[in-house]
């Protein structure tokens, strides 16, 4: 629904159609931050942090999960479900070819990549979303992963964490069918909550539209990446609708935090010990035995 | 009913001329009782009716879903229940009247209504925010459907937004929150649910008041993830000079929703559209709750949230290759 936000970054090879932000190609890149100049080598091994000033850059769902949880962990989950083209869509280009550029810029089949793993020796259900592919837009196959993954979850009892990064929201080549994914996916968190589920969402860089206004919100425990763009209505729409100045800060981490929606701001290095922690306060009661 | 001719729509420019044309001569006829001329330019003119109106792009939907003078919710709720008794506010924040909520009567059955409103009047619709609802909104809806799951009313929705308010104050007070949370609370309410969208159904906005165990549309409203406006401006890159191109892309008329399975039923609107003849409109759109209360209102409130996830759970198209494969 939004597709403003466009700090989206590539890190994939292979000719890039129009210019993306994040960690860019080359030995050195410049941060955004704080200017400087920095090997692109430091930045990588720091979880594309920013080692001088601590700004967070784009970072894939792959090596996210390589950094976040344990060594060998993940088990990953319904990779196998593809996106069609339901309403052989075409705008520039058609749905069909863009999907096809999408994976092949990407290595990705879809913009989440789900499945189980540990986080210090505990498991949980893991949701990660790409903003790379697609924006990291929620179209059918976003939302059956995603609905998969929480059932998985109500099923085995674990705790359930999604990590949002989303500058697209609902998918606009899917239509009405991506506008009913957030209701699904909705009902599912719903069934999750109902079974005694533990869902922290993850807010990162960015996180808007549809994707905010569903799943991204919904979690039990709430926790955001330092100045990540957060929000309903992209600040282009809401400047062209109101004609005020925006506050400075508005629709950040930092934002949400102060006006009560996030629970805590995360520096990326964290969270595998905060998801620890969180996990060990609040644990899943047993299967009542019915 | 007549509209004024400031509210025609450009491709309704032949029909309202054969009206005037008709009347001129109805008025030149009188006393002569009603003659051959006469009935022939009725007919004529239901022809050019019908045929206008069945053959609208997506666009002219839009357009039609949009009419100044097309029924809202505060004219379904005069002409379809016998009360109609308004409950205000949020109990956090304040009053949105970009949505109405309040108990009805239907026939045998007392409700809840829940709708959005955009206003009539310059001053009416600057008030509603053109029914593009705050936080506040979603909440008022949230709270006074839990009244209603309380006490066993069903609750009745028509969806009328061009979109959730895009503003400041709304992103300051959990515009994305209060949808998510509708969303999720509507799909474990355990009372029956039924949403109707009668005019503009646009994104998240409209979604926020739209899960239920019956979904229906009107036959010229449409229902879309987001306007062929914004569609056009993400997309195509120039603004809103796609906008035709976007709502024909987009598949948002009602009868695409029927057969892509996200409604349950297209509501007939007369001759015309429902601009045009707002008691038949009404007169139907009736009708249609009542077969639904009968269908849904003895179900428990567990089969009903059953029911309820699995219709939305079954929404989405895609292909599952082999474990393991890739395309
Ligand atoms: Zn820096």
């Amino acid at each position: 629904m939004n597709q403003e936000s466009l700090e989206t970054g590539d890190k994939s090879s292979g000719n890039q159609r129009r210019p993306k932000r994040g960690v860019p190609e080359g030995l050195f890149l410049r941060c955004p931050g704080c200017g400087a100049t920095l090997y692109k080598k430091d930045v990588e091994r720091n979880q594309n942090v920013c080692p001088e000033c601590d700004h967070h850059f784009y970072i894939s769902a792959r090596d996210r999960i390589t950094h976040l949880v344990d060594s060998d962990s993940f088990e990953e989950w319904f990779d196998n479900l593809r996106s069609v083209d339901p309403l052989a869509f075409v705008d520039r280009k058609s749905y069909k070819d863009r999907l096809v550029d999408e994976r092949k810029r990407t290595k990705l089949n879809e913009a989440i990549v789900c499945g189980r793993a540990f986080v210090r020796g505990r498991p949980f259900v893991a949701a990660i979303t790409d903003s790379a592919f697609s924006m990291g837009s929620m179209g059918s196959v976003v939302g059956e992963k995603l609905v998969r993954s929480i059932e998985k979850a109500t099923e085995l009892r674990l705790p359930l964490v999604i990590i949002s990064a989303s500058g697209g929201g609902a998918r606009m080549q899917e239509g009405i069918l991506s506008l009913m994914q957030m209701a699904k996916v909705s009902a599912a968190l719903a069934k999750y909550d109902d079974a005694g589920g533990l869902y922290v969402s993850v807010l990162t860089n960015p996180t808007m539209g549809g994707v905010a206004a569903s799943f991204a919100s919904l979690g039990d425990i709430t926790l955001a990446e330092p100045k990540a763009l957060i929000g309903f209505a992209g600040p282009r729409t809401i400047w062209a609708t109101v004609r005020l100045e925006l506050p400075k800060g508005f629709q950040t981490s930092e934002f949400l935090l102060a006006h009560g929606f996030v629970d805590r701001i995360v520096h990326r290095r964290s969270l595998r010990d905060e998801l620890a922690n969180i996990f060990d306060y609040c644990r899943l009661k047993p299967k009542p035995s019915k | 009913m007549a509209v004024s001719s400031s509210l025609y729509l450009p491709f309704e420019k032949p029909i309202y001329e054969l009206e005037a044309q008709l009347s001129e001569l109805e008025a030149n006829s009188n006393g002569k009782g009603v003659t051959d001329e006469v009935r022939k330019m009725r007919r004529d003119l239901d022809n050019l009716v019908r045929k206008v109106y069945e053959n609208l792009s997506a666009w002219q939907t839009v357009q039609v879903a949009r009419h100044q003078a097309r029924p809202q919710s505060s004219d379904y709720i005069e002409l379809i229940f016998e009360e109609f008794f308004e409950l205000h506010g949020d109990r956090a924040i304040g009053d949105d009247k970009a949505i109405v909520t309040g108990f009805a009567k239907l026939g045998d059955y007392r409700v809840l209504v829940v709708g959005h409103q955009k206003g009539k009047n310059t001053q009416e619709r600057s008030e509603r925010f053109f029914g593009c609802a705050h936080p506040e909104g979603y909440r008022k809806a949230l709270e006074k459907m839990k009244l209603a799951e309380k006490y066993g009313l069903p609750v009745i929705c028509m969806i009328d937004t061009p979109g959730a308010y895009p503003g400041i104050g709304a992103e300051q007070r959990g515009q994305s929150l209060m949808i998510a949370n509708n969303l999720l609370e509507m799909s474990r309410l355990k009372t029956p649910i039924i949403c109707t969208v009668i005019g503009e159904g646009c994104s998240g906005g409209a979604l926020g008041i739209g899960i239920g165990d019956r979904v229906c549309m009107l036959q010229f409203a449409y229902y879309s993830v987001i306007s062929p406006e914004g569609c056009s401006g993400i997309l195509w890159k120039e603004g809103d000079s796609h906008k035709e191109e976007a709502a024909e892309a987009m598949k948002l008329t009602s009868k695409d929703l029927y057969r892509l399975g996200v409604i349950d039923d297209v509501v007939e609107e007369p001759l015309g559209g429902a601009h045009r003849d707002h008691r038949t409109a009404a007169w139907n759109l009736k009708s249609v709750w009542l077969r639904y209360l009968r269908e849904i209102s003895h179900l428990s409130g567990e089969e009903l949230v059953d029911q309820r996830y699995s219709k939305f759970r079954r929404m989405g198209v895609f292909e599952e290759a082999s474990a393991g494969g890739t395309t």
